[in-house]
């Protein structure tokens, strides 16, 4: 459960994760293990049209929640059941303890529910004086360590072999091995001696069925079968979110669950009560069965346009499995008591902004999340949105203050760009990269040498390199951002020479400025939305059939983030809609548009391998495009292992969390030599610094280049 | 090709997904031409192939006190099998009986320490995932099915399924019909709790065996 004051205190929290081998190898072994068997659960069914589906059947239940409770509830009612509405933790608490005095039970037996950790159920019930046992194995485990879940599905992830067997040991108060196997018996003998003394069983639910009443339960080890059946109580808790109209919904939700989960085509048991079944031990020989539904901040949710895509959250845990930052820290460090990216916008919703406030800052931004999520939920966007609605409540932090008025500034901000270039004269080297780094500030920065600004950036050197196209193929404008604009013009220049070889003629409009991700990473939407409408203004008179970007992240951000940005100006739609629709990544341009083959290319057998940056790959879908061209240009491809995970750059998140990118850049640079390449290639400017500095600590001989400057130094010249 | 045949054919396609599906799944699936078969098929499990001891899984480890005393509770070899029809129940009974083995099918409340063999049919199969469907509102067949080392499970073959939503339509009629309680039921009962290491048997059976039944 992550609870850290401050940004600093979290950092401290992240790093003692990070020193815990045995959650990093296990949490590493997951996240390999997880993507095949995700893939092979999966074989055969359109994934994307599943997930649509599942987004679109939430999407319209949400429209009418208050419809589908009644429904449910005037259903369960009628078959036995009783339903309460709970509006928050508290409220569900004191409703279940009071159902609990009332039916006079003194022993719980409860299967795993998420919602019931939200409250902190078990707490409650034991102040009251309540012995409560969890009889999920993870749950049993971490409620006997007194821990919370690291992970919404496998709750003890963290926890080894040697660490439950201590554990067993103190509970039976005998001596245990580590034998796993040995182990889940014992769990197995303890728990069903403590099944069948329990009076009231808790639960919580995966489905609520409207048009019948009925819940679902979905459960590997089989414990909801046995609560749902043996004590004479049944409580079942549950968000309202749970709800759907009809059982063929439950089954589509079910049907992209368990494999987004686990990998798995379907979990061992899944589970339906409808109504107070019979119960041999119970009043009239029925079950005393509760149905209690939690708001807890849903509603609000619910209301709020762009966070009510949350309620399609099925709760599978794989936005989790996903993520490079969850892999490092686990879930202890990466959720309150949610865990994974859906788990930092639920904190704020359900505990809190302050409990949420340094979490949302830990985001990446790599997007894997999204790129999996089964209902199709814009992770990424609603981190940004949390992150930005607690610095307007709390106050905005001075450094992204600055960056964004200086970004609202094109002069000013590239004046303090050029102005940098003279501040680091005594500490740059003739290599291009810092001699030292000039401010304590940066210390922990030290894992990568950082590139010095460029003599002359891009922009100055256009006017003297224009080339002059008679007959064009193509007309195209370029948009180079920040970082191939300042520090690595010569990519930009790379890419002028291949397009004049191709008939390509360019413009690169002057008032163009940074594409604004940066800011609105921190948090800053203003100044995000501001400079979007510079940038759209200043490509609005290029007449040209394409926009080109040959970093990743500008490009995904252009496409897919201005026509968001600006959608507050229904007038400025169509041209927002003429802008991104011309916006393309070099590769795509170069593979899909130029078409160019093996004839241009004087290829030299090179070995090189690639790294894949987050915005290419799953910001805008771009997976072969590069690799055939490494190939068609001559060069000898080496895939290297996970090459579409993050590096660690992230832009400003390097700067926040410097332990953790230094981590994700190790983990990279190790999948790269391995590969025995003498060349890595990337599509993005940020990408090849945090590539190239990590290399050059390490000494090694590998050249990282922009894949643009690979394909220009190998192309047939024609000028 | 008629009718007739495309549809036998459809269904034998189905079946066999479901064989593959199930199996995927660490069921055991046998075919058998009929029920005397099946029942042959429990008693020779139980005995031949030892699924049936008087100590349950588990109580051979070291154990707390009441964990222990719930052990001890077991005294014999138990065939339980709560929701056949008369004569179904009669031939399981005398079969088991004459092997010197204890048949039930009331009383499960008093066998929470385990019985050696859960025996029952289910209603639907799904090809898609190898489940079986057990329309279960009886208290007495879902302990059976839960507290048994082994689950016996007889599916007639017409019941087959392709997926999931070709079952919807009776899933919902049993809703309709509350009080109801259904169960899935695929492969046996798995966690993978301590160190993600697959582990079979932990609150439910340790073996599934389907029977596939010819009608």
């Amino acid at each position: 459960m992550q609870q850290a004051k401050d940004l600093k205190k979290y950092r401290q929290e992240c790093q003692e994760s990070l020193e815990n081998d045995f959650l990093r190898s296990a949490l590493d072994t997951f996240a390999v293990a997880y993507r095949t068997s995700r893939t092979n659960a999966f074989e055969g069914i359109d994934v994307n049209g599943l997930i649509d589906e599942v987004a679109g059947m939430k999407d319209d239940a949400l429209t009418r929640l208050d419809e589908l409770y009644d429904q449910f509830k005037k259903n369960a009612e009628a078959a036995g059941v009783t339903v309460h509405y709970a509006k928050d933790a508290d409220d569900a608490n004191a409703i279940i303890s009071r159902i609990a005095k009332e039916t006079d039970c003194q022993k719980i037996i409860k299967s795993k529910s998420m919602t019931a950790e939200e409250t902190l159920l078990n707490h409650a019930l034991e102040d009251e004086g309540l012995e409560v046992t969890e009889s999920d194995l993870g749950e049993w485990i971490i409620q006997l360590r007194h821990e919370g879940p690291s992970h919404m599905v496998m709750p003890a992830i963290h926890l080894s072999r040697f660490q439950v067997r201590d554990l067993f040991s103190d509970v039976t108060g005998s001596e245990q091995t580590e034998d796993i196997e040995k182990l889940v018996k014992v769990a197995r003998r303890e728990l069903r001696q403590k099944f069948a003394e329990a009076d009231m069983g808790i639960t919580g639910a995966n489905f609520a069925v409207a048009n019948s009443g009925a819940i679902g339960l979905v459960t590997n080890e089989g414990n909801a079968r046995l609560v749902t059946t043996l004590p004479r109580v049944h409580i079942a808790l549950m968000g309202i979110d749970k709800l759907v109209p009809s059982i063929e919904d439950a089954l589509k939700i079910l049907k992209v669950l368990t494999r987004n989960a686990t990998g798995q085509p379907i979990t061992s048991y899944v589970t339906w009560v409808t109504g107070a079944n019979e119960c041999e031990i119970g009043a009239d020989h029925k079950k005393d069965i509760h149905f209690v539904m939690l708001d807890n901040g849903r509603r609000e949710m619910a209301k709020d346009p762009l966070f009510s895509q949350v309620f399609r959250c099925v709760r599978c845990g794989a936005c989790a499995n996903v993520c490079p930052v969850y892999r490092l820290v686990g879930g202890h460090k990466m959720g309150h008591i949610y865990i994974g990216a859906i788990g930092l916008i639920l904190t704020y919703f359900f505990h809190g902004p302050e409990k949420a406030k340094n979490l949302v800052q830990n985001c990446i931004n790599c997007e894997a999340c999204k790129d999996i999520c089964a209902g199709g939920i814009d992770l990424p966007r609603l981190i940004k949105g949390v992150q930005a609605r607690i610095q307007d409540e709390q106050g905005h932090p001075l450094p992204s203050l600055l960056l964004s008025k200086i970004l609202k500034n094109r002069k000013l901000f590239h004046t303090l760009l050029r102005t940098a270039k003279w501040a680091q004269k005594p500490v740059a080297g003739d290599d291009g990269f810092m001699r030292h780094l000039p401010m304590m500030f940066f210390k922990e920065h030290d894992f990568k040498a950082l590139p010095t600004i460029a003599d002359k950036p891009f922009r100055d050197l256009w006017p003297e390199i224009k080339p002059q196209i008679d007959n064009p193929r193509f007309k195209v404008g370029l948009f180079s951002g920040c970082v191939q604009d300042f520090v690595y013009p010569e990519q930009m220049q790379a890419a002028v020479e291949l397009f004049a070889d191709n008939d390509v003629d360019m413009s690169f409009p002057m008032k163009q400025s940074c594409c604004g991700l940066p800011v609105q990473m921190m948090g800053e939407m203003k100044a995000s939305r501001d400079v979007a409408l510079q940038n759209l203004r200043a490509f609005e008179k290029e007449d040209v059939d394409y926009i080109i970007t040959l970093c990743a992240s500008c490009a995904s951000h252009l496409k897919h983030n201005y026509p968001v940005l600006l959608e507050d100006d229904p007038k400025l739609k169509e041209k927002v809609d003429l802008f991104t629709a011309k916006v393309i990544d070099m590769s795509s341009f170069v593979h899909d548009v130029l078409k160019v083959s093996a004839d241009d290319f004087d290829g030299d057998g090179k070995k090189t391998t690639f790294h894949a940056p987050c915005h290419l790959c799953r910001g805008l879908g771009v997976h072969d495009a590069p690799r055939n061209l490494m190939r068609t240009a001559g060069m000898d491809y080496r895939e290297a292992a996970e090459e579409e995970v993050c590096c660690g750059f992230g832009g400003t998140y390097s700067a926040k969390f410097p332990e953790l990118s230094q981590q994700l850049l190790n983990k990279k640079l190790d999948n790269v030599e391995a590969t025995g390449a003498e060349m890595l290639l990337t599509d993005c400017p940020g990408c090849v610094m945090q590539l190239r500095g990590g290399l050059k600590k390490r000494d090694s001989q590998i050249e990282v280049k922009h894949t643009i400057e690979a394909l220009s130094e190998r192309r047939k010249k024609k000028q | 090709m008629t009718q007739a045949t495309k549809i036998d054919q459809k269904q034998q396609t189905i079946t066999e997904l479901f064989i593959e599906k199930a199996r995927a799944a660490a069921a055991f699936v046998t075919e058998v031409a009929t029920y005397e078969e099946a029942v042959n098929y429990s008693i020779d499990l139980c005995g031949k192939q030892g699924a049936c001891r008087l100590k349950v899984s588990g109580c051979e480890e070291h154990l707390s006190p009441d964990a222990e005393g719930l052990c001890e509770t077991k005294q014999e070899k138990i065939i339980a099998a709560p929701a056949l029809d008369e004569d179904d129940y009669k031939l399981l009974f005398d079969t088991s009986t004459a092997n010197g083995f204890s048949c039930i099918k009331s009383g499960m409340r008093s066998q929470l320490a385990g019985v050696d063999i859960g025996f029952s049919y289910a209603d639907i199969g799904i090809a898609e995932t190898g489940t079986l469907v057990l329309n279960c509102p009886s208290e007495e067949l879902r302990i059976a099915t839960m507290v048994c080392e082994y689950h016996i499970c007889i599916l007639r073959k017409s019941q087959i399924v392709a997926d999931a939503f070709d079952a919807a339509e009776r899933l919902d009629s049993y809703m309709q019909n509350a009080p109801n309680y259904t169960a899935f039921i695929t492969g046996p009962s798995r966690t993978a709790d301590i160190e993600r290491v697959l582990t079979i048997g932990v609150h439910g059976p340790l073996e599934l065996h389907i029977l596939l039944l010819e009608d």
